[in-house]
């Protein structure tokens, strides 16, 4: 990893700062699923961020991966270190890892600038959750979103539904979380949860667009409105942190997941 | 509105395109997964190519099961 103080090459994500725009790019094969290493790579970028912030207005987000924009947790190290550690000790692994990505998460969400992921392709699970830190979202055209954790017995843990509840209507998040189902970026704009909807590859274009509009207006005005209407839901956080961990000790759960590694399929848990 | 055989046509000459097969190759009951060599992921991304171009919106377990071209077809017919 090469890192200054305005950007770093990294081998999971790397970053750029230039005008004002912050751009986190992700780019780990084969979808950016994000396991320990990647959540040591997101805890140097916020490190980073809280110094670039100051002489920043905007952070862009999108991947550089052909499958989309993130498919979420590394199931298949969430696996290894299950069956290696044992019940009690990987659930004191899990809890810790999800405290960790939620203080990332929520750093994030709260950044004194203006989000944006861009996304395309697979943007499911923890990825879905990722995309739901930033202020908007812009989504290419062949964008999915879906939360399959129901499918592993378990609920999203990255902070998803709590996010979901703020952003959206209660019913959604019952359907997406409750039937598991994916769905595309035109229905994802008509809920409400994607800003825009543009054509193949379009999606950083947009965002970078969308950016440099951000920068015409008093950033301190803009940053009170965000205060205003985008609160972190705490309290529920840390309720989804808890009810993971106790779902986590089920013994179907250690029978999905090596269903899920087992199998050879490039998304084993759907349809 | 489209008739079931228009809605199969329209499908193959979509898959055709966009996993680059040649349209000749493809009939209404193969097996999509074998004809054109995808996993689901790639079924997906045939998935939302259809509902994007029949402006249609397929939740993907009602899939489940289906791998045949005509049958899909049925699936999409019935939310025309």
């Amino acid at each position: 990893m090469t890192e200054s103080a305005s950007a770093c090459d990294g081998s999971i994500m790397s970053w750029t700062m230039a005008d004002g725009v912050i751009e986190l790019a992700l780019h780990c094969a084969p979808c950016n699923e994000l396991g320990s290493a990647s959540l040591e790579a997101l805890e140097t970028f916020v490190t980073a961020l809280e110094k670039m912030q100051a002489d920043a207005h905007s952070l862009l987000i999108y991947s550089e991966m052909k499958p989309g924009f993130c498919a979420g947790a590394d199931l298949r190290e969430l696996q290894r270190r299950s069956q290696a550690l044992g019940k009690v000790e990987a659930v004191r692994g899990v809890r810790d890892f999800l405290e960790r990505i939620h203080r990332v998460f929520n750093i994030i969400d709260a950044a004194p600038l203006t989000t944006i992921a861009a996304v395309h392709g697979v943007t499911f699970g923890g990825g879905f959750e990722l995309a739901l830190t930033c202020d908007l979202i812009i989504a290419d055209k062949m964008a999915r979103f879906c939360f399959p954790e129901l499918r592993l017995g378990l609920i999203p843990g990255f902070g998803g539904i709590p996010r979901l509840k703020r952003d959206l209507g209660n019913g959604v998040v019952r359907d997406l979380l409750l039937t598991g189902r994916s769905f595309n970026a035109t229905k994802a704009q008509q809920i409400g949860l994607v800003s825009q909807v543009v054509g193949e590859g379009e999606a950083l274009r947009a965002a970078r667009s969308t950016a440099a509009q951000l920068k015409k207006f008093d950033h301190a005005t803009a940053m009170a409105a965000k205060r205003f209407i985008k609160p972190i839901p705490h309290e529920d956080l840390r309720r989804e942190i808890d009810l993971f961990c106790e779902l986590f000790l089920s013994p179907a759960v250690d029978e999905a997941l090596r269903k899920f590694v087992e199998s050879a399929d490039a998304l084993p848990y759907l349809p | 509105m489209n008739t079931v055989n228009q809605t199969i046509e329209e499908i193959l000459d979509l898959a055709a395109a966009h996993f680059k097969v040649p349209r000749e190759t493809i009939s209404p009951d193969d097996d999509f997964f074998k004809t054109l060599k995808i996993d689901s992921l790639q079924a997906l991304d045939l998935l939302t190519k259809l509902e994007n171009h029949f402006h249609v919106e397929l939740p993907d377990y009602e899939l489940q099961g289906v791998s045949d071209f005509r049958t899909l077809a049925g699936k999409i017919q019935a939310r025309l």
